[in-house]
């Protein structure tokens, strides 16, 4: 019977290796879960680490203007009345609305910011120019298109001008990172005209002077990008990326 | 007897063996998932868009380095259609839940439009080829160098009502000269944008005709891929990469590349290089 020890080895063999191919999927399965269930808390830490916008009750309860979706085909904007009370400090303020409008509205179908992206600071300069920095997912989660990506800032920065009058103008930054664009089409280079009534005034446009209308070289352009750095100087004045107001 | 066990063992063997077998083959099946970066190469290149016509040939537009709002554009203005897929490479763009690729379908696009533009006489320069992914500034470098060019850059959306297209045009970008009066590259397209609003609303009326529940005229929108561009330039965003069956976005091909390819010989009589910059024709 010598040989018989040899089959019931390479038998076993056999088995355990058709269990080991049966059980490692369900095991990387597993490990996926464990690995995004960590990285949602993590998510949700931030939140809760970032989001104590004092919802002060004894602040005056104020109807907020809060822009979403009128209707998820259509993809126009539409203000919603939410009484809220809010603080009369304006970045306080602008935190406030724009928590309000990540939360999103009842019908999930109309929101317009993903509902994963967090606004992780909000700062307002002394010029009226806002910084929001949101969090990655407000890029990597929201779909990527034209009308897609230009509902999401249009959401916020009429939000913001519905609410805030003292912002004049946003940036927009990812993660603390100033990106190219939001996800793939929307150009974040510059800042957005929150307050389109008084933009109207100052933007008489530079007339050029004739004959010397090439645009300069792309080297040129980086050289003078790199002499002048940031995108809240004189030379990339307020309103150069006007949106278009589509006013539903 | 004897014959009998060993018979029974030798059937076991073989049976044995037929089990190990299929456990090789199940590891062996199971391990290419191990690496789902290795599984996501990027995918062939469309060999129907990369025929050598496709080439840019800048050279053959070479006339005098005049400026291009200064003098009349060597051949009469408007002769070539910059065409821009967009994204591609480790870039796909939009993305469905049927595995629909915007930077494949656009690819797709492209050669139907290319064709469409042709047969109405124009010279089409594409950006990309096949699956690359050239960069913003790149693609409308590609744009810059000709003369009497104007730009097309094509997308397919995630949102919007399937079976509709617009047009965009990039906000409004007033024109500010630097100290040496050139305009700034990164603004380039601010002397067009008024040609690039006759440019778009030409596309738009013939794709609202085609496609219902379009609107009928061009929309301002930042989008970055313009702003950089210096010819009248627009961008064609099909909606949607949501649609169950790629063919009902494929079925939108020739439509759109029939608008496309009216709405810039419709613009092309208008499109006599402006005096002065950002003037409207
Ligand atoms: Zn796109």
């Amino acid at each position: 019977m010598t040989p018989s020890w040899k089959y019931w080895l390479i038998g076993g063999l056999a088995v355990a290796v058709l269990a080991a191919a049966i059980y490692f999927p369900i095991l990387r399965r597993r490990v996926k879960r464990a690995a995004r269930l960590q990285q949602q808390s993590e998510e949700q830490a931030r939140r809760e680490l970032t989001q104590p916008i004092p919802i002060n009750p004894s602040d005056p309860r104020v109807k907020a203007k809060v822009f979403w979706v009128s209707d998820a085909i259509d993809s126009t904007l539409a203000p919603v009345t939410v009484e809220l009370p809010l603080s009369n400090d304006p970045a306080l303020r602008s935190k406030q609305v724009l928590n309000t409008l990540l939360a999103g509205p009842v019908d999930a179908e109309l929101r317009t910011l993903p509902p994963d992206a967090s606004l992780l600071a909000f700062y307002l300069l002394p010029d009226g120019t806002a910084i929001a920095d949101f969090s990655e997912a407000l890029a990597t989660s929201i779909p990527s298109g034209i009308v897609s990506e230009q509902l999401a800032v249009n959401s916020i920065t009429r939000t913001l001008e519905a609410n805030v009058p003292q912002v004049q103008r946003l940036k927009i930054l990812i993660h603390g990172q100033e990106v190219e664009t939001l996800a793939g089409h929307l150009d974040l280079a510059g800042t957005f005209v929150v307050n389109t009534k008084v933009a109207q005034e100052p933007a008489k446009p530079t007339p050029t002077p004739s004959g010397t209308d090439k645009p300069a070289s792309p080297a040129a352009a980086a050289k003078a990008r790199a002499a002048v750095p940031g995108t809240l100087t004189a030379t990339r004045a307020p309103g150069k990326l006007a949106q278009a107001e589509s006013r539903p | 007897m004897l014959s009998w066990v060993s018979k029974i063992l030798r059937m076991k063997f073989l049976s044995l063996l037929g089990l190990l077998s299929v456990a090789l083959v199940a590891g062996v099946l199971v391990s290419p998932s191990l690496t789902p970066s290795q599984a996501q190469q990027p995918a062939p290149s469309n060999p129907a868009a990369t025929s050598p016509a496709a080439t840019p040939t800048p050279g053959r537009v070479a006339g005098s380095a005049a400026s291009p709002f200064g003098t009349q554009t060597p051949q009469g203005g408007l002769n070539i259609v910059v065409l821009d897929p967009a994204h591609g490479g480790t870039d796909p763009g939009a993305r469905g839940t049927g595995g629909i690729r915007e930077s494949e379908i656009v690819l797709d696009f492209a050669v139907q439009v290319r064709r469409a533009l042709e047969l109405q006489g124009f010279q089409v320069v594409q950006t990309r080829q096949g699956n690359e992914n050239p960069s913003f500034d790149d693609r409308s470098a590609t744009a810059n160098a000709q003369r009497g060019a104007v730009f097309v850059t094509l997308h397919i959306s995630s949102t919007g009502l399937p079976g509709t297209a617009r047009v965009y045009v990039n906000s409004d970008l007033p024109p500010v000269a630097n100290a040496g009066g050139l305009i700034p590259w990164d603004r380039a397209q601010a002397p067009f944008l008024g040609l690039s609003k006759a440019f778009g609303d030409l596309v738009q009326g013939f794709l609202a005709q085609r496609f219902k529940g379009s609107p009928d005229t061009a929309q301002s929108a930042s989008v970055r891929q313009l702003r950089t561009t210096a010819a009248p330039a627009i961008a064609v965003e099909v909606s949607s990469v949501t649609v169950e069956d790629r063919a009902d976005l494929d079925r939108m091909a020739p439509g759109v590349a029939d608008a496309i390819a009216r709405g810039t010989a419709a613009f092309k009589p208008s499109y006599v290089v402006p005096s002065t910059p950002g003037a409207l024709p």
